[in-house]
């Protein structure tokens, strides 16, 4: 059944598949115990005339068993899943790449913040050059590269969903809620909006391009070509390669 | 016991109104309940069928009714419905006919699309599932279970009746209203649905939240009177330990609803008021909040969802005993359990949020009390599987519908724990894989024990039984189609498709699975055609089945000491009880049943209140 999950393209998303494997082999043990019991008695105690059913309540020792058995089984899987929780959901990478996705009926607007690393737009212009850049429904990134997603949105709940990248984050009118990811494999990849939205929300469909290092510079050179005079070809605010290394 | 006889059969001498319409007896209010949600059903299950057409062939006429693909292509009219499409679509006022707006050439708009899915879930869940199993079953069974003549209070009772009926009128109301009916899902979720100019919805979402508080209102004085009942009522001699199980899941789900209805009604009074009155409660260009909407909707949510399962948990552990002519095994675990959901259910509400935007610290303690949750759920598996050990198994349709039930909500509940895993459920929230999950737990859990309970208390309720054969076929059609429906659902969740949408063809990477689509849509076609079976059974079965007598089943508990039917005040005479309900194969008779009210002359402790 699990083959049938899409591609695993970001790092956090192998971890998250591995989780899934884990609980899929557990719960199908556990079906396949309980399934296989409860059709090995129905076989054998089916109806036979004139036989009397064993006249008994329950076991106390066995209800013990069972109890504590499954407490402690889905106590260790909820701390287990803990920590990959908090490094997807809580502790975000440190990053220079950074870009702002906003859902509006029926689009993601997405909003780069230009060499300064400011997003200021004329409508909320803060310090920082206007270099901002925004386009609908494409998100260009950098392949090996942790990227902060700045979500937000302009009137009802969206949900930013990127299958192969196993992220998904809901975008609230009203706040800013920050995710990150880091792409493992360049290519171009769909972000559906998850959350029911509105009459057009099937069909809210972005696009992620992640690119190689090289392609990435091509992208940011024709997307601020007065870069390359202005600062010089300083590339810190928009690296090409991972910041980690 | 003639002179009580007597007493009732003239107490019973009413017009035709008083028993059928406006009846005080609990035992027609409950089949009241059945019909209504029996109605309900048909609506809910053809709103599914509209939408899941849409979704097997996207933007594509319906069958039968839609117009031909030959007429769309050469615009020549070659069926009736192509001359009735034509015209109604050449008017000049098409936007003012329903069809023509809603359903143009026989296709599903996205806007309809919303409001379908939207309604099939609000439908099944407040007009189906809760009338038949809480009210039906809950009237019902509640006074013939625990040996007393009705509710505590039978007028209050008829009035949640008819409370109930009107709620579900105001409901439909919504379909045929400027703007269309409800689209913002069944779970409403502001700021979508707090404010008209989102969905285009006006009325249809005002309709919508004030049928559900009036319902809410019904289930409310229900509750109310089956507390009251339980506590007040019961025969001399039947302890809380020696209730029925069903009679135990009833109890707590009153209480659940005593305690989570005013939450739900409180946030659809605000979601109104934001709506028609220009509030703010949920919307941040008023300081509003939209995850407060999250909030108390899911905190009356998740307790919602123990409303919609305990009672027909309740319903197996009633039947599985009598087929397997066993006492329940593990009596105290199986209510110790159903009390330890009732008040874990209150404090896992959060696991509906987990990639809502609400802090995900919160995240990691409602995942903890999400797992403790399963725990009651997988002890009364293991108490199921223990009542089959050593029975003498008869497979009978209520049978085989109860055993239905625990193998569904075993696949239910361990698909629960994916989601549960707050790291899997990144990838599979707001997908097919919840919608498997449930209805694994609605229907395959859900409307199995309703179908188990009606199988076998229909002869109870009317006198008569219904055909077995029939209710055979009609087991196992319903078990391979909903299977075959809803468990390719999880291998779209994995697959990442997205609930809610009208078109998956509108996304490349759904393209490989759309043949599990145009499946699952055929799959509900045959479950939704497999139920004729059933409706045609129950309507026969009232005026011409088998006569039933008194105690068919053979079983232990108070209703079947009752006349079949049972007339007005229930029993012929106060019936007393002197054990537990589920003493069968006891060594102390020569039978294998040892119903509750029987006197035994060894039976230690049997004096009180004996005849």
């Amino acid at each position: 059944m699990l083959d049938w999950l899409p591609e695993s393209l970001s790092t956090y998303s192998g971890e998250i598949d591995f989780f899934f494997y884990v609980i899929y082999y557990i719960t199908a043990g556990v079906f396949v115990l309980v399934a296989g019991t409860m059709i090995y008695f129905l076989i054998k105690y089916r109806f036979r005339e004139g036989r009397r059913a064993v006249y008994s309540h329950g076991n106390l020792t066995l209800e013990w068993v069972w109890t504590v058995a499954t407490s402690v089984a889905l106590l260790v899987l909820a701390l287990a899943s803990k920590p990959l929780w908090g490094r997807i959901k809580q502790e975000l990478p440190p990053s220079n790449v950074k870009v702002q996705v906003t859902g509006k009926q029926y689009n993601w607007e997405v909003l780069y913040p230009g060499p300064d690393g400011v997003f200021d737009t004329k409508e909320d212009s803060l310090a920082g050059t206007l270099d901002d850049y925004q386009i609908d429904n494409e998100v260009h990134v950098p392949v090996n590269t942790v990227v902060h997603v700045h979500l937000k949105s302009k009137d009802v709940i969206h949900s930013f969903f990127v299958p192969v990248l196993r992220l998904k984050q809901d975008a609230l009118p009203g706040r800013e809620i920050k995710a990150w990811f880091e792409a493992t494999r360049a290519g171009q990849y769909e972000i559906p909006c998850a959350e029911l939205c509105g009459f057009g929300h099937s069909g809210m469909l972005g696009q992620l391009f992640v690119h190689e290092p090289a392609d990435y510079q091509n992208w940011v050179q024709q997307t601020w070509p007065a870069l390359e005079t202005q600062a010089g070809g300083d590339s810190t605010q928009v690296p090409a390669e991972n910041p980690k290394q | 016991m003639s002179e009580t006889t007597h007493v009732e059969t003239a107490h019973a001498h009413q017009g035709f109104l008083r028993t059928y319409i406006f009846s005080t007896d609990h035992k027609m209010i409950g089949k009241q309940f059945l019909i209504l949600g029996l109605l309900m059903m048909i609506v809910g299950g053809a709103l599914a069928l509209l939408f899941r057409w849409q979704l097997a062939y996207p933007e594509k006429p319906l069958p039968l009714i839609g117009a031909s693909q030959k007429f769309l292509e050469s615009g020549e009219p070659q069926t009736f419905m192509d001359r009735n499409w034509q015209e109604w679509m050449s008017k000049d006022d098409a936007e003012q006919n329903w069809l023509a707006r809603n359903l143009p050439m026989g296709t599903v708009t996205p806007a309809f699309y919303n409001a379908l899915f939207t309604m099939h879930a609000t439908i099944m869940i407040f007009f189906v599932v809760m009338p038949i199993l809480v009210g039906c079953f809950g009237n019902f069974l509640i006074p013939l279970m625990i040996g007393t003549r009705d509710m505590a209070f039978p007028v209050l009772n008829m009035l949640s009746f008819w409370t109930a009926f009107i709620a579900g009128l105001i409901m439909m109301v919504g379909f045929f209203v400027p703007g269309g009916h409800a689209a913002a899902g069944w779970t409403s979720y502001a700021p979508l649905s707090a404010d008209p100019q989102w969905t285009g919805v006006d009325w249809g979402q005002g309709l919508w939240c004030i049928s559900l508080i009036v319902v809410g209102i019904s289930s409310l004085m229900g509750s109310i009177n089956y507390i009251t009942t339980i506590i007040n009522m019961r025969a001399p001699g039947m302890t809380y330990f020696r209730l029925p199980l069903v009679i135990w899941s009833l109890f707590i789900v009153a209480i659940l609803l005593l305690l989570a209805l005013p939450v739900l009604t409180s946030a659809l009074a605000m979601l109104l008021f934001d709506q028609w009155a220009g509030t703010h409660f949920f919307d941040v260009k008023g300081g509003g909040e939209p995850l407060l909407w999250q909030h108390l909707f899911w905190f009356f949510g998740h307790p919602e969802v123990y409303v919609l399962i305990l009672p027909a948990m309740g319903i197996a552990s009633e039947i599985l005993p009598v087929f397997a002519r066993k006492p329940i095994f593990g009596y105290r675990a199986m209510v110790y359990a159903m009390i330890a959901i009732a008040f874990l259910g209150w404090i896992v509400w959060g696991h509906h949020m987990f990639q809502s935007g609400m802090n995900p610290a919160l995240g990691t303690t409602f995942m903890v009390s999400t797992m403790f949750i399963s725990v009651p759920s997988a002890i009364k598996t293991f108490n199921w599987l223990g009542t089959l050990w050593g029975g003498n198994i008869r497979f009978t349709t209520p049978m085989l519908f109860a055993i239905a039930f625990v193998a569904m909500f075993v696949i239910g509940g361990l698909s629960g724990i994916y989601m549960a895993s707050t790291p899997v459920d990144i990838f599979i929230h707001d997908t097919y894989y919840i919608v498997a999950h449930i209805h694994y737990v609605v229907f395959g859990g859900s409307m199995m024990g309703i179908f188990a309970g009606i199988y076998y208390w229909f002869p109870k309720m009317f006198g008569r039984q219904m055909n077995q054969t029939l209710g055979k076929i009609h087991f196992w059609l319903t078990f391979i189609a909903f299977n075959a429906t809803f468990f390719p659902m999880h291998i779209l969740g994995v697959g990442g498709h997205m609930r809610r949408i009208a078109n998956p063809l509108q996304y490349q990477f759904l393209h490989d699975m759309q043949w599990m689509n145009v499946m699952i849509t055929w799959s509900a076609i045959m479950l939704g055609f497999s139920q004729l079976l059933f409706a045609w059974n129950f309507i026969t079965s009232i005026r011409r089945g088998k006569k039933a007598e008194e105690n068919l089943w053979r079983a232990n508990t108070l209703e079947w000491d009752a006349p079949t039917p049972p007339p007005h005040g229930n029993f012929l005479a106060q019936p007393s009880v002197y054990r537990g309900p589920y003493e069968y194969s006891s060594p102390e008779v020569e039978e294998d049943w040892l119903p509750q009210s029987r006197r035994l002359a060894a039976t230690a402790g049997g004096s009180r209140n004996g005849h």
